[in-house]
């Protein structure tokens, strides 16, 4: 009885699954393949699918004949920088948005909304030349300042949802106890929305981490982000795959393992809007 | 109901102080002041932007020209081509990704013992950065050196090598196939969220019934995932006709005109040319169209608010 239904299931099931994986990860993998084959057999015999054929050799030369740690170096600096402005603006203002009904709560949402569904190529030239103007092109505090477009207004209603699923009843009984609205903001409510905070700062990290265009656009010279270093590992008369491979996979690393540390949580938070409706 | 939901605290606002009634300006005012400064600033400056005949380098010769950028896209064969690409782009890449979503979570919302497992491994592309993906499937795509050439000739697909990227009839749909293979993830997950949501009485009750697999899905499933098909539906096509970022890596919009969408052409045109005017034209014209289907996902989020 036991036996044909665990066959059953691997048939219908657990081969099909395989499948699906196999097409989400087999680009990954077949790019992490081609960064471990040297470049000088990637040319004569293509990639190396066993073992005994890998070797370290891009990587090396990645460290050390290009830039590759300066340019995670500004991609951290960057993304950290936004995580932390974005969550701090968004903070405050998603516990007004969640705490208090006032006239204009539900315009001021609606613009959070609006705003993140601008095309970014619509941002991108009117931020060209306001940069340019308060000469802030090619700067750190630039880019932070690019993706904070897309960061604030999504901290703000991922922040707005874990602050409103926190009992108000907690906040008022600390104010009855004598805190100051403020006090409950930062005693209260900040320690219990924690999680939710982390997680959120961790999707702008990543995002920020990945984006490209604004790197390109607002950035690019002194100030070259991951995503672009690895586009100019694109040799001058021939494409370096095996190179470009091991950029590729040290460039997406960091985002792809904090991703898979939280993506249960994070998953969560971002389903529970649309469940709901 | 909804206005008197609204309306009850406003009319206890003036029994309370100046000072707290202030307060949640105070606290929201950071997050407003920036987004501001660096989105609805740039953004009226993009529109009027779009009414000079502005190129960067030349800034002495900026004039106002009006409606003259509208109207020269107008009679502009590439806007056209642009805009077509534009909707098979969406109306490919969007069904494509929901479809192939739906079978990935029909898939991990059975019992098998490794499901944590697949259900984290599946969402990686998702968290891929677009400069490398686009890269990686160039890689794959290549014509003398790419696999997928490799594995179509083995199976005899094919019999000699195609050049997917540098056909102009095939490019499109190639990059179709690798945003494809980008966004179908985020569906999985959302669909299913959606699915753990559906009862399992439901089922029970419907094969108590005699009702036969196929029928629940028709009756049951697809019903219970019908509000998650949408808000994500939505808010993918307002995410993939704002990507450019895969194409401008893969064909820079090439070869020819052949992979050019319309916020392609408008950053191209920008970044080139450095013809910021009539970019922005492009821009503001795509976000004008854009809008109707925003309208449509910002109705439909607004009301879940208010409950």
């Amino acid at each position: 009885m036991n036996k044909p239904s665990t066959l059953r299931r691997i048939l219908t099931t657990d081969i099909p699954v395989v499948l699906i994986i196999l097409l989400a990860i087999g680009p990954f993998a077949w790019m992490i393949l081609t960064s471990l084959t040297p470049t000088a057999q990637l040319s004569a015999t293509g990639v190396s699918l066993s073992p005994a054929g890998w070797s370290l050799d891009n990587y090396v030369r990645l460290l050390e004949q290009t830039s590759f740690l300066v340019n995670m170096l500004h991609s951290l600096i960057i993304a950290g920088g936004t995580v932390i402005l974005g969550l701090v603006v968004s903070v405050t203002a998603a516990y007004a948005l969640s705490r208090f009904r006032f006239p204009g709560r539900k315009v001021i949402m609606l613009q959070f909304l609006l705003v993140n569904m601008f095309p970014i190529v619509l941002l991108i030239l009117p931020l060209f030349v306001l940069f340019r103007n308060i000469g802030i092109l090619d700067t750190h505090i630039g880019l932070i300042l690019a993706n904070s477009t897309v960061a604030i207004p999504f901290a703000v209603w991922m922040l707005t949802s874990y602050v409103g699923a926190i009992p108000r009843s907690l906040d008022e009984a600390a104010m009855i106890d004598g805190c100051s609205r403020l006090q409950a903001l930062r005693r209260i409510v900040l320690p219990l929305a924690m999680p939710g905070i982390i997680s959120t700062g961790i999707y702008i990290f990543i995002t920020a981490w990945n984006e490209y265009l604004y790197a390109l656009t607002l950035g690019g010279r002194n100030v070259r982000p991951v995503t672009v270093a690895i586009q100019t590992l694109i040799g001058e008369y021939q494409i370096e795959w095996g190179l470009l491979a091991a950029g590729g996979v040290v460039g997406a690393l960091p985002a792809t393992i904090l991703f898979l540390l939280v993506q249960r949580r994070l998953i969560g938070g971002l389903t529970q809007g649309a469940v709901k409706g | 109901m909804a206005t008197l939901a609204t309306s009850a605290p406003h009319d206890l606002a003036p029994a309370r102080p100046l000072r707290s009634r202030l307060m949640p300006y105070a606290l929201l005012a950071p997050a407003v002041l920036v987004t501001l400064f660096i989105v609805f600033f740039p953004m009226i400056q993009a529109v009027v932007t779009s009414f000079y005949d502005l190129v960067l380098w030349k800034p002495n010769a900026t004039r106002f020209v009006g409606f003259g950028n509208y109207v020269k896209l107008m009679r502009d064969p590439v806007f056209w081509t642009s805009l077509g690409h534009t909707a098979i782009w969406i109306g490919l890449t969007v069904p494509l990704q929901m479809g192939l979503g739906l079978v990935a979570a029909l898939l991990l919302n059975r019992e098998f013992p490794w499901r944590g497992l697949a259900r984290a491994l599946v969402i990686i592309p998702w968290a891929l950065p677009s400069v490398v993906i686009a890269l990686m499937w160039r890689w794959i795509y290549d014509p003398t050196t790419g696999v997928l050439n490799d594995i179509l000739l083995y199976l005899s697909v094919i019999h000699s090598t195609v050049p997917w990227l540098a056909d102009p009839h095939l490019a499109l749909y190639a990059v179709i196939a690798t945003l494809t293979w980008q966004g179908f993830p985020f569906f999985a997950v959302m669909i299913l969220a959606g699915l753990q949501g559906i009862p399992q009485s439901q089922y029970e009750a419907a094969s108590i019934d005699g009702a036969s697999p196929w029928r629940q899905f028709v009756h049951i499933t697809l019903p219970g995932i019908a509000p998650v098909l949408a808000t994500a539906g939505l808010l993918r096509i307002i995410w993939v006709a704002n990507s450019m970022d895969v194409i401008f890596v893969m064909t820079g919009g090439g070869p020819g005109y052949a992979t050019h969408t319309l916020p392609l052409y408008a950053f191209i045109r920008a970044r080139q040319n450095l013809d910021f005017g009539y970019g922005t034209a492009i821009a503001v014209t795509f976000t004008i169209m854009l809008g109707a289907i925003v309208a449509v996902y910002i109705v439909r989020t607004m009301r879940e608010v208010e409950r």
